[in-house]
């Protein structure tokens, strides 16, 4: 161990800040090396994996947040009151989520622009394919790119649902709880939902494993223990996210 | 054996190639695939058509110079090298698909073969330790870790045939480049140019177009030499701390 931890320790103090993604630049550190990271296929990778963390840590939140429609109209809507009082007296009257928006936007737009580029590199890394196709690895790793497309089509279609009510005709400003029933009483309203939050379960399937592996965190002894904290994290969103339309469409949230 | 192999054949790398049909007889299974080759050529050879041509050199599994897909795996069926392939693992009667590695940054020779120069440049890149050894040092004069020279060892053992980038769908050669920066990473010989070397390996690896890791595990399941599949964790971490 002598030698080697030596040399190791001595590069490290020539090089600080080791070890910081894009998203987190140090102090001091000049502009073009973020730029350098954005350029580069593993650097983008980063940032896909740390926006695809971020926004799987509100979902977590989110999911834990909806479950509360089985307690009953008062507890849900005062729920979503109460997320429009965080902060206060120090942030204004919902300034909490209009502060928490433009971080899961810059997330979205970030995994979005990322896995648009890298895909055009992959599909330009392989101009002819070969004439004896073989399906290659598992369902969810490969609907990644279509089933990102699909959440975030999802997405919009979500907040004109539920946050702006704009295709939510039965909708009224300030009642979660019964523009929630509102919506999951249509067939398509619940419909759409479910299905996004099946490609949802999917895509955090692979996503999250697929993260510890481009954040480094991955070695031979933790592989078992990611690979199964990604299906257990992927069933229990799922499972959290469609019960409420279950639960509406089967008449026991009404 | 009988078998009706499909082989991708392609005059030269601006002249478009196509799948061709041929019938192979009295192919003994003890056979590898590079002899089940050769005993087509032969049979070309004397019917004066031109042979199909493919890498190959040491046709022991150690040098990474023969390589094809077959029936769309690369290496084909078996994890090991296509010279070490034994017809044992085909059937009488079995149509066989040939193919060559497939990535726009391994542009086809003829028939078969294709460039792998893309390869050796990233190895150019940084894939060495600058300073000059000179003869063989003391073994004790620097002490490495058992775990480190495991490690180092089990990443050496890649000999760059290209099958992790023919597998990938995304043609991304992400398993050798980390295969190449962990050997020389994880030892003190390596430490002094660790964060340099990544650098400009996954630099040199953008450069010549491979395409990026999707995490799909294509390239470990076909690597003859069980690269694994943790050495590209390793290798994004050696990058990001750089």
């Amino acid at each position: 161990m002598p030698m080697a931890s030596a040399t190791r320790t001595n590069r490290v103090n020539r090089n600080p800040a080791p070890g910081r993604t894009p998203e987190t630049p140090g102090p001091g550190r000049r502009p073009s090396k973020a730029a350098a990271l954005w350029r580069s296929s593993v650097g983008k990778k980063a940032v896909m994996a740390v926006s695809g963390l971020v926004m799987l840590a509100y979902l977590v939140a989110h999911m834990l947040g909806n479950l509360k429609v089985f307690f009953g109209p008062d507890d849900l809507n005062g729920y979503a009151h109460w997320l429009r009082t965080i902060g206060e007296p120090v942030l204004h009257h919902g300034w909490f989520l209009w502060l928490a928006r433009p971080v899961l936007l810059a997330a979205v737009v970030a995994h979005g622009v990322a896995a648009y580029q890298l895909s055009r590199r992959d599909l330009k890394a392989r101009p002819q394919q070969y004439a004896h196709r073989r399906r290659q690895s598992t369902y969810a790793t490969r609907t990644m790119r279509w089933g990102g497309v699909i959440l975030g089509l999802f997405i919009v279609w979500h907040i004109l649902d539920l946050t702006t009510l704009t295709v939510n005709p039965l909708a009224e400003e300030g009642h979660p709880y019964q523009n929630i029933v509102a919506s999951f009483s249509t067939w398509y309203g619940g419909g759409i939902y479910c299905l996004a939050m099946l490609a949802l379960g999917l895509h955090v399937r692979h996503g999250f494993w697929s993260a510890a592996q481009t954040l480094g965190v991955n070695n031979p002894r933790r592989d078992r223990a990611l690979k199964l904290a990604a299906n257990g994290l992927a069933l229990l969103l799922t499972a959290g996210f469609l019960s409420v339309p279950v639960a509406v469409m089967a008449g026991l949230v009404r | 054996m009988n078998l009706t192999l499909r082989i991708w054949r392609q005059q030269g790398p601006d002249t478009p190639g196509e799948m061709t049909v041929y019938q192979v007889s009295g192919i003994s299974e003890d056979m590898s695939f590079l002899e089940m080759l050769d005993t087509l050529n032969e049979e070309l050879i004397l019917r004066g058509e031109r042979p199909v041509a493919f890498d190959h050199d040491c046709r022991e599994g150690i040098c990474g110079a023969c390589g094809m897909v077959i029936n769309g795996q690369a290496h084909g069926p078996e994890r090991t090298t296509t010279c070490q392939l034994h017809m044992r693992h085909f059937n009488d009667g079995d149509t066989i698909d040939v193919e060559p590695w497939r990535a726009g940054a391994f542009p086809v020779v003829r028939d078969l073969v294709v460039d792998r120069s893309a390869l050796d440049r990233i190895i150019g890149s940084g894939g060495y330790i600058t300073a000059p050894t000179g003869s063989a040092p003391e073994a004790h004069a620097t002490a490495v870790p058992k775990e480190a020279a495991d490690l180092a060892f089990e990443h050496a053992e890649c000999i760059g045939c290209g099958a992790c980038v023919a597998a990938c769908p995304n043609g991304s050669a992400m398993l050798f480049t980390a295969a190449k920066v962990v050997h020389l990473n994880v030892l003190p010989q390596g430490a002094p140019e660790r964060a340099s070397r990544v650098r400009n390996m996954v630099g040199a690896m953008d450069a010549e177009g491979f395409g990026g890791c999707t995490n799909t595990g294509e390239c470990a399941t076909a690597c003859p030499k069980g690269i694994p599949l943790t050495g590209i964790a390793r290798l994004n971490r050696e990058f990001l701390r750089s």
